[in-house]
C-alpha cells in the first residue's frame, strides 16, 4: 500500500510537468503549427523561472516569497513566449519548414539555458532557489486527511492549476468563437481566411501563448519537482519529447491530457515501483527499457486511432503546412 | 426596372492574359440569370469580382443603384452578395451549424443554439433538406452545396452566385436544387447561375447572359432562346487562324480503341464505350467541355487507368499489319512509353504531371532517361544537350537550364514539357490543353511543332478547348460528352455550331432530360 501511495506521489507531479508541455502544444497545433521546439521552450521556461527567483532571493535582504512565485511565473512565461515568437516568425511569416525550425528551436533553447546557467552555477554543480518551498506548499487541512488527503491534496498549487487550465482550454476550444476560429485555421486555413478570420494573427497568438504554457512545465520541473535545484536539467529535454508524445496520445483534446499525463507518469515510474510491488528485482539496464513504455503506449494510440479512422481523433488537417493565400 | 446589380465596363487582366474585357451586364431583382460561356470565357473571374475575390482593373459595379467598391468577401457580404464556389469552403470536422457560425459577424454573440434555430427557419422557408448537427465529412456533395447556400442566406445574401452548381450533382439532385432556386426567386432573391449545360439554362433561368473569350456577347430572354441560338452566341462566328494544315500523307492505322469504358472511384462511368481509330500522319482532335472524359481517355492509352472488361486498345507499331499489333490494356506505363506512345499531358496544374517543379530543365529531361545506359552513374550530357536544344528552338525564357522550372512562367513550362515529349521521337503523341494560358505566338510555335510531327508520320491526339483551333488544326475531331463519344467529324467540313451542339446537347438527353 505504501509503495502504491509513493508511486502516485511520484506519478502526479511528473505528469504535471508534461501536462503543461502538452497543453501548450495542443493550443499551438490546433492552429496547424507543429512546434517540435517544446523541449527547448520548456528548457527556456525552466531556466528563466529559476534564474529570476534565484537572483531575486539573492539580491533582496528579506525576499517576499509570494512575489518571488509571481516573478518566476511571469519570467518563465515571457521567456517561453519569446521562443514561440521566434518559431512563429520563421514558420508563419517566412514560411520556413516547421519541423526543421522546431528541432532547431529545441537545440537553441537548451543551448541558451545552459549557457546562462553557467553564470548561475558559478563553478558549483548545483544551486538552489528557496522559493520551491512556496511552490510545494500543500493544501492545508485537506492534505492531512489520511491516504486520500495525501494523494489527492498533497501537491503544490501548480498541479491543480494545470487541471484548471486543461478545463479552461477545453471550454475555450469547444464553446467559444475564438476556439471555433482557432480550430478552423488548423483544419483549413483557406476556408478560415475566406470567412474573414485573420489566419496570421491567430497563428501567432496561439503559438506564442502555447509556448508560454509549455514553458511553465519547465518551471514546474525546476522549482517544484526538482526542489528548486538547477541541476540534472538534461531531464527537461526528455520530458519535452514525452509532452509531444502526450499531445498525440490525447488526440488533441485538453481534457484527455489530464488523465493521460498521470498515466504517462505512472508508466514512467513503473520500473521503480512495480518490481517492489510484485516482490522481485530487475537489473539496471532493464529500467531504461521500461521507461519506454509511455512511447509504446503512444504508438499503440496512433495505431488504434489510424485504424478507427474517426475524423475527430485525427490531427488538425493542415498540421505542419505553411499557409499561402491563393493568388493568380 | 429595379436592378440587384449592374456591371459597367469591367476589365480584368492577369499578367498578359485578358480574363474580362469591357463587360457590362445587369441582374434584375427577383430573377434567375444564367451566365453562359465556354471554358475560359471568363465567367468565374467576372463573378469573383462581384464576390470580392478579385478587384477589377477598371469599370464600375453598382448595387441597388449605388456605386460600390468590393475589395474583399466581407464587403460583398455586407452588400448582400454571396457566392457558392465550385470548391466548397467548409471545414470537414465541423458540424453544419459550426460552419455557419464561422462566417457570422464577429459582433454577433456566439450561441450555437440560436444559430441553429435561425438556420432551421431558413431551411423551412426554402425547403432545404439538411441536418444541422451533421458533420460535413459525412455529407454528400449535394448536402455540402446546400450548406453553402444556407450559409450565404444566413448572412443575408440578396444576390446569390452559384458557380457551376450542377456539375457535381445527379439529375435528381439538380431538380431539387432548381426547386429551391425557384423558391428563392419567389422570395425576391436574385440568382446568377454559371453553367454551360444548355438544357439547364433553358429550364431554370429567366434571362441568359453570354460571355465569349472574356467579352460580353449579349443577354437574351430565355423564352426567346433555343439551343441552336444559344450555341451560336456562345461559340461566335468562325475566326480564321491561318494555321497550316496539309492532308495526311500515307496514313496507316496506329491505334484502335474499342469499347473503352472506365469507372471512377465513385462508381461513375467517366468513359462509356468509346471507340475510335487514330492514324499515322494525322491529328485527331478531341473536343468537349472539360471534365467529360478527356483526361481519362489519354491516361487509359498511356496505361494510367484501369479500363473495364471488354475495353480494348490495340496499337499497330508497324503500319496496320495485324501480325505485330499489341494490346495495350494490362501493360505498364513504362512498357507503353517504350513502345513509342507518349503522353505530354498539360493539365490545369502544369507541374502536377510530367515535370518536377524544384528541378531544372536538365534534371527534368533526365526523368525520362535515367534508366538508360549501363554505367552506375547517370548520363548528364545527353539531357544537357537536349535542354539546350529545347531552350533555343522553342525560345524558352529562363535564366539558365538549371533554374527550377517552377520559377518559369506557365507558357515556358509548357514548352519544356511538350519539347521533351517530342524529342523522344514518339509514334503516338498525346497532348492535352497544350496551349492553355499561352500567348498567340507561343501557341503557333506549338501548332507548328505538332504539324512537323504529323508530317514525320506521328499519330497525334490533340485535346483542345478552343473550337477555332480544333477545326483549323486537326484532320478529324472526336467529340466527347458525358464520357460518351458524340461523334467524329471531318474538321475540314464541319463548323463551330455543329461541334458546339455535339459538345452540349446530347448530354442533356442522356442525363434523363432535366429540361
Amino acid at each position: 500500500m505504501d509503495t502504491l501511495i509513493a508511486w502516485i506521489l511520484r506519478a502526479i507531479p511528473f505528469g504535471t510537468i508534461i501536462m503543461y508541455g502538452a497543453l501548450g502544444e495542443i493550443v499551438t497545433e490546433k492552429t496547424g503549427n507543429l512546434n517540435l521546439g517544446v523541449p527547448g521552450i520548456m528548457y527556456l521556461g525552466g531556466f528563466a523561472g529559476f534564474a529570476s527567483a534565484y537572483l531575486y532571493e539573492n539580491s533582496v535582504a528579506a525576499p517576499n516569497m509570494f512575489l518571488c512565485v509571481i516573478l518566476s511565473l511571469v519570467c518563465a512565461f515571457i521567456a517561453s513566449m519569446i521562443g514561440g515568437l521566434i518559431y512563429s516568425f520563421l514558420t508563419i511569416t517566412l514560411r520556413a519548414n516547421q519541423n526543421v525550425t522546431g528541432l532547431a528551436l529545441t537545440t537553441f533553447g537548451m543551448g541558451v539555458a545552459n549557457f546562462f546557467g553557467v553564470f548561475i552555477l558559478d563553478g558549483r554543480t548545483a544551486t538552489q532557489s528557496l522559493v520551491y518551498k512556496t511552490f510545494q506548499t500543500k493544501i492545508p487541512v485537506l492534505s492531512q486527511l489520511g491516504t486520500i488527503g495525501q494523494t489527492v491534496f498533497g501537491y503544490g498549487f501548480m498541479v491543480y492549476a494545470a487541471i484548471i487550465l486543461a478545463i479552461v482550454l477545453h471550454h475555450i476550444l469547444s464553446h467559444t468563437r475564438i476556439g471555433l476560429n482557432l480550430r478552423a485555421i488548423g483544419e483549413n486555413p483557406a476556408t478560415a481566411d475566406a470567412a474573414g478570420i485573420s489566419v496570421t494573427r491567430y497563428k501567432y497568438l496561439a503559438t506564442c501563448l502555447g509556448a508560454g504554457i509549455s514553458g511553465l512545465g519547465g518551471l514546474y520541473y525546476v522549482l517544484d519537482y526538482n526542489q528548486g535545484i538547477w541541476a540534472t536539467t538534461g531531464q527537461i529535454e526528455a520530458l519535452g519529447w514525452l509532452a509531444l508524445a502526450l499531445v498525440i496520445f490525447t488526440t488533441w483534446k485538453p481534457l484527455n491530457a489530464i488523465w493521460g499525463s498521470y498515466l504517462f507518469g505512472t508508466l514512467y515510474w513503473l520500473y521503480q515501483f512495480l518490481p517492489t510491488l510484485m516482490g522481485f528485482s530487475v537489473p539496471g539496464y532493464i529500467t531504461d527499457l521500461i521507461q519506454m513504455v509511455p512511447y509504446l503506449v503512444t504508438i499503440a494510440v496512433l495505431i488504434v486511432t489510424s485504424l478507427r479512422k474517426k475524423r475527430e481523433d485525427q490531427p488538425p488537417a493542415s498540421l505542419g503546412l505553411a499557409y499561402f493565400r491563393e493568388e493568380r | 426596372m429595379e436592378y440587384a446589380i449592374e456591371l459597367r465596363h469591367i476589365t480584368k487582366t492577369f499578367g498578359s492574359v485578358v480574363a474580362n474585357h469591357d463587360v457590362s451586364l445587369d441582374v434584375r431583382k427577383g430573377e434567375i440569370l444564367s451566365l453562359l460561356g465556354e471554358n475560359g470565357s471568363g465567367k468565374t473571374t467576372l463573378m469573383n469580382m462581384i464576390a470580392g475575390i478579385y478587384y477589377p482593373d477598371s469599370g464600375e459595379i453598382i448595387v441597388d443603384g449605388k456605386l460600390v467598391e468590393i475589395r474583399s468577401p466581407k464587403d460583398a457580404y455586407a452588400l448582400g452578395i454571396g457566392m457558392v464556389h465550385q470548391h466548397f469552403k467548409l471545414i470537414d470536422v465541423f458540424t453544419a451549424a459550426e460552419n455557419i457560425a464561422l462566417v457570422l459577424d464577429k459582433q454577433e454573440k456566439y450561441n450555437l443554439k440560436d444559430i441553429k434555430a435561425k438556420a432551421q427557419q431558413i431551411c423551412e422557408r426554402y425547403s432545404f433538406d439538411i441536418d444541422l448537427e451533421q458533420k460535413v465529412y459525412e455529407m454528400s456533395v449535394s448536402q455540402k452545396q446546400t450548406l453553402e447556400i444556407i450559409k450565404m442566406l444566413y448572412r443575408g445574401a440578396q444576390l446569390l452566385i452559384l458557380d457551376e452548381p450542377t456539375a457535381v450533382l445527379t439529375p435528381q439532385e439538380t431538380e431539387k436544387l432548381f426547386a429551391v432556386m425557384r423558391n428563392m426567386r419567389a422570395d425576391g432573391k436574385s440568382i446568377i447561375i454559371i453553367t454551360h449545360k444548355l438544357h439547364e439554362v433553358l429550364s431554370i433561368s429567366d434571362r441568359v447572359a453570354i460571355l465569349r473569350k472574356g467579352e460580353y456577347a449579349g443577354t437574351i430572354d430565355t423564352a426567346a432562346a433555343d439551343e441552336a441560338s444559344l450555341t451560336e452566341l456562345m461559340v461566335g462566328k468562325k475566326v480564321e487562324l491561318n494555321i497550316e494544315r496539309e492532308a495526311p500523307v500515307n496514313p496507316h492505322l496506329r491505334l484502335n480503341v474499342h469499347n473503352l469504358t472506365i469507372t471512377n472511384a465513385e462508381g461513375i462511368k467517366v468513359l462509356d464505350q468509346v471507340s475510335f481509330e487514330a492514324f499515322s500522319g494525322e491529328i485527331l482532335g478531341i473536343a468537349g467541355i472539360s471534365g467529360n472524359g478527356q483526361k481519362e481517355l489519354l491516361e487509359a492509352i498511356a496505361g494510367l487507368q484501369h479500363p473495364e472488361k471488354d475495353s480494348s486498345i490495340v496499337y499497330y507499331p508497324d503500319d496496320d499489319r495485324d501480325s505485330t499489333a499489341e494490346q495495350l490494356i494490362g501493360k505498364s506505363p513504362k512498357n507503353i512509353r517504350d513502345m513509342g506512345i507518349h503522353l505530354s499531358f498539360v493539365p490545369e496544374d502544369r507541374l502536377g504531371m510530367g515535370l518536377v517543379g524544384s528541378m531544372g530543365m536538365i534534371d527534368n529531361m533526365m526523368l525520362k532517361t535515367y534508366s538508360e545506359g549501363h554505367s552506375p552513374l547517370v548520363d548528364r550530357k545527353g539531357p544537357r544537350y537536349l535542354a539546350e536544344e529545347i531552350k533555343d528552338e522553342l525560345g524558352v525564357v529562363t535564366p539558365s537550364i538549371s533554374t527550377p522550372v517552377s520559377r518559369l512562367s506557365g507558357g515556358n513550362v509548357q514548352k519544356v514539357l511538350v519539347g521533351r515529349e517530342i524529342a523522344a521521337a514518339p509514334s503516338v503523341l498525346m497532348t492535352a490543353y497544350a496551349v492553355r494560358g499561352l500567348d498567340i505566338n507561343t501557341s503557333y510555335t506549338i501548332y507548328h511543332l505538332l504539324n512537323e510531327q504529323k508530317k514525320s508520320g506521328v499519330a497525334i491526339i490533340y485535346v483542345g478547348e478552343d473550337l477555332d483551333v480544333l477545326i483549323d488544326l486537326c484532320d478529324r475531331i472526336l467529340i466527347l460528352c458525358g464520357g460518351k463519344c458524340n461523334g467524329i467529324v471531318d474538321a475540314r467540313k464541319t463548323n463551330k455550331e455543329e461541334v458546339g451542339l455535339l459538345m452540349t446537347r446530347l448530354a442533356g438527353k442522356q442525363e434523363g432530360g432535366v429540361a
